[in-house]
C-alpha cells in the first residue's frame, strides 16, 4: 500500500512500517523552543532530573516573542533561556536575530526529509521544506531534549491539488486563508495537509513557507509539500547540504483529496474573531482601519517586505493610520535594507521594529485600543491576541495590507500590482 | 478515580489565547499568577465563579491556536477538575495530558452551565446528575493512560528514564 510524505518521514523516523493510526516513537533531528514555550521547557526537563540534553546539535532556542524584554518578568525568564544555552552548549538565537520559524530554515536547521518538533504551533512552516514539523509543548520539547525521542500518532493526510497559477494581485497568504475558510478552523485537526500541484510549484520558497505555517489553523499536525529544483536550489544557499527528498506514492492513501482551480482567486481576507471567517475582499472593502502590521512567521520575509514596499513606495500611509513593519529575521533586514526596500517603508510612513514577531501576540511593540481595527499579514485574529480584547484583527497578504495602509480602509491591492 | 462537580459552559473553537493571554503568559513561570486570568476575555468574573472541583465544558476544538503548555496549566491551578469537550486541538489535548490535567472527550450538546456531573475518569463515564443522564466518553489511547498514570510527562521520564511506552 502506497505512502504519504508523513507516513514515509515517520516510517524512517521509526525502524517500523508506519501508517495513519499507528502509534510511533520517532527519533527527532532538530527540536527548537522560543522564549514563551522554552521557560517551561526547561523546567520540565529539570522535573525529569536528566542531567544533560541527548544532543546540543540538535536544539535551537530563540527570543523572539518578547524582544528586546518588554518588563522584568521577562527578562528573568529570557536569562533562564541564557543559562541554561551556557549550561547545555545548545544553540540560542537572541534578540534581533529574527523570528523562530524563519531562522531554522535560514540558517540550516532543516531540510528534505527530517522530523522537527518545536514548542510553537506554527512548527508546521518547514512542511514547504518537505520535512515533517510539528507543534508541540513545553513538556514534550523537555522529553525530546533529554530522550532525542517523541511519540507520535501518524496522522491521515488530506491532499490539495491546487490547479493554476494566482492571478496578479492574489498571493500565497490569499490562498491559505480561502482553503482555510474551505475547510475551517478545525477541518484538519489530528490530520496532515499536503498541498501540491502547479499552484505551489509556481511560488517561491518564502511564498510556500507562508502556506505551510498557516496548516495549524485548519487544525492541521503538519502541512507538506513536495520537493522540487527550486526547493534544493534554496536548501543549498541557506547551507543545508542534506538531500534527501520524500515524495508521496502514486498510490498513497489519502483520507480525501481537494480540488481547487486558484486561477481566478480574488485578494482574501480573515475577519474577527477566528481565522477561518473569511471572506473575498469585494465583501469587506471599505472597513476603516487605524493601524497595519507587516511582518511575522507568515509574511515578514524579504519576498513580503519587496511586494508591500513596491505599494507603498512614493505614497504616504494614510494620517489616521499606524503602519508596522517587523521583518522575519537580521538577515532579511539586512537584505531589505541594501536593496532600499526598508528605506521605501520608513518614507512611506513605516515603523519599523525589532526582528522576531513583532505585535502578533500582544506581548509589545504595538497594542491596539479599545474599537480599534488592525488590518495584519500575521496569523491569527483571535479576540485579544494582539493585547487588547476590545480590537478587532484582520488578516490578509502584504499587498493587501499595504494597500490598506495607504487608504485607511481595507483596500483591494490589485490596482497597485502590474505582473 | 469519580469526579464531582459543576459544569462551566463554553461554546465552540475556545483557543489558547482565551483560556490565557499571550499578554500573562510570559511573564512568569507562577501558574497560580496565570490561573487567576483564566478564561478572562471569555468570562471576565470565571476566576472568581470556580469552585475547586468544577469542570469547564465546551464545544468542538477546545484549546484550537497555540502551543503554549500555560493553557493546560492556568485551568489546572484554577482548581477545575477536568475539561470536557466534543473535541480537542491536538497540541492542547497532549499538553493536558502531559500536565496532568484530566481531558475527556464526549458529547457535550445536553450539557448545560451550572449543572452537576459526576465524571469517572478510568470507565470514561459521565453522569448530568442535573438531567439524570449518562453519556460515555471516548477513550483515551493507550499512551497517554500510561503517561497520566505516571503522573505527567515529566514524571514519566523521570521514572523510567526515558519513553516507556510499550504494552
Amino acid at each position: 500500500m502506497g505512502k504519504t510524505i508523513v507516513e514515509k518521514i515517520l516510517s524512517a523516523h521509526s525502524g517500523q512500517d508506519a501508517s495513519a493510526g499507528d502509534i510511533v516513537l520517532a527519533e527527532v533531528d532538530q527540536i527548537m523552543g522560543q522564549d514563551g514555550t522554552s521557560p517551561l521547557a526547561i523546567k520540565a526537563f529539570r522535573e525529569m532530573e536528566v542531567e544533560r540534553v541527548y544532543d546540543p546539535t540538535k536544539i535551537a532556542m530563540v527570543i523572539d516573542h518578547s524582544a528586546p524584554s518588554p518588563n522584568e518578568g521577562v527578562s528573568a525568564l529570557h536569562n533562564l533561556m541564557r543559562e541554561f544555552k551556557k549550561e547545555q552548549g545548545i544553540t540560542l538565537y537572541d534578540i534581533g536575530e529574527g523570528v523562530c520559524h524563519q531562522l531554522m530554515p535560514e540558517r540550516g536547521h532543516v531540510g528534505t526529509g527530517d522530523l522537527v518538533v518545536g514548542a510553537d504551533s506554527h512548527t508546521c512552516t518547514y512542511g514547504a521544506l518537505n520535512a515533517f514539523s510539528t507543534g508541540v509543548g513545553s513538556t514534550d520539547l523537555a522529553a525530546a531534549m533529554a530522550t532525542g525521542k517523541l511519540w507520535f500518532k501518524v496522522p491521515p493526510t488530506i491532499r490539495f491539488e491546487l490547479k493554476g497559477i494566482l492571478p496578479a494581485g492574489a498571493f500565497a497568504k490569499d490562498l491559505i486563508l480561502f482553503l482555510i475558510g474551505q475547510v475551517t478552523a478545525d477541518g484538519a485537526t489530528y490530520k496532515a495537509a499536503e498541498y501540491a500541484g502547479e499552484a505551489i510549484s509556481a511560488l517561491s520558497i518564502d511564498a510556500r513557507m507562508t502556506i505551510a505555517n498557516m496548516a495549524i489553523e485548519m487544525g492541521a499536525k503538519a502541512g507538506l509539500m513536495e520537493p522540487d529544483e527550486k526547493l534544493r536550489e534554496w536548501l543549498v544557499a541557506h547551507g543545508y547540504t542534506k538531500w534527501n527528498p520524500v515524495y508521496p506514492d502514486p498510490d498513497a492513501v489519502y483520507e480525501k483529496v481537494l480540488e481547487y482551480d486558484v486561477s481566478e482567486l480574488e485578494p482574501q481576507v480573515a475577519k474577527p474573531h477566528t481565522v477561518d471567517n473569511v471572506s473575498p475582499i469585494s465583501e469587506v472593502a471599505g472597513t476603516p482601519i487605524q493601524q497595519a502590521v507587516i511582518g511575522t512567521c507568515t509574511n515578514g520575509r524579504l519576498e513580503d517586505l519587496r511586494i508591500a514596499a513596491s505599494i507603498l513606495k512614493g505614497r504616504k500611509v494614510h494620517p489616521e493610520v499606524r503602519l508596522i513593519v517587523a521583518p522575519a529575521s537580521r538577515r532579511v533586514f539586512l537584505e531589505a535594507m541594501a536593496d532600499g526596500t526598508i528605506s521605501a517603508l520608513v518614507e512611506a510612513g513605516a515603523a519599523v521594529v525589532t526582528p522576531g514577531c513583532g505585535p502578533c501576540v500582544g506581548t509589545h511593540n504595538g497594542v491596539p485600543s479599545d474599537g480599534e481595527n488592525v488590518i495584519s499579514t500575521a496569523n491569527r485574529n483571535f479576540k485579544g491576541r494582539m493585547g487588547n480584547s476590545n480590537a478587532y484583527i484582520y488578516l490578509a497578504s502584504p499587498a493587501t495590507v499595504a494597500a490598506s495602509a495607504l487608504a485607511g480602509e481595507i483596500t483591494d491591492p490589485r490596482p497597485y500590482i502590474t505582473r | 478515580m469519580i469526579l464531582r462537580g459543576r459544569a462551566h459552559r463554553f461554546g465552540d473553537d475556545v483557543n489558547t489565547d482565551y483560556i490565557i493571554s499571550g499578554k500573562y503568559k510570559f511573564k512568569t513561570l507562577d501558574m497560580k499568577e496565570l490561573a487567576m486570568h483564566v478564561m478572562e476575555d471569555l468570562d471576565p468574573d470565571f476566576y472568581n465563579k470556580v469552585r475547586p472541583g468544577d469542570f469547564i465544558v465546551a464545544g468542538r476544538n477546545f484549546g484550537c491556536g497555540s502551543s503554549r503548555e500555560q493553557a493546560p496549566l492556568a485551568i489546572k491551578y484554577a482548581d477545575i477538575a477536568a475539561v470536557l469537550a466534543s473535541s480537542f486541538a491536538r497540541i492542547f489535548y497532549r499538553n493536558a495530558i502531559n500536565t496532568g490535567l484530566p481531558v475527556v472527550e464526549v458529547d457535550t450538546s445536553r450539557i448545560e452551565d451550572g449543572d452537576e456531573l459526576e465524571v469517572d475518569l478510568s470507565k470514561g463515564k459521565v453522569v448530568n446528575i442535573t438531567r439524570d443522564e449518562e453519556i460515555t466518553a471516548k477513550p483515551l489511547p493507550s499512551v497517554m493512560i500510561k503517561i497520566l498514570n505516571d503522573g505527567g510527562l515529566a514524571n514519566h521520564i523521570k521514572k523510567n528514564k526515558g519513553f516507556a511506552l510499550e504494552d
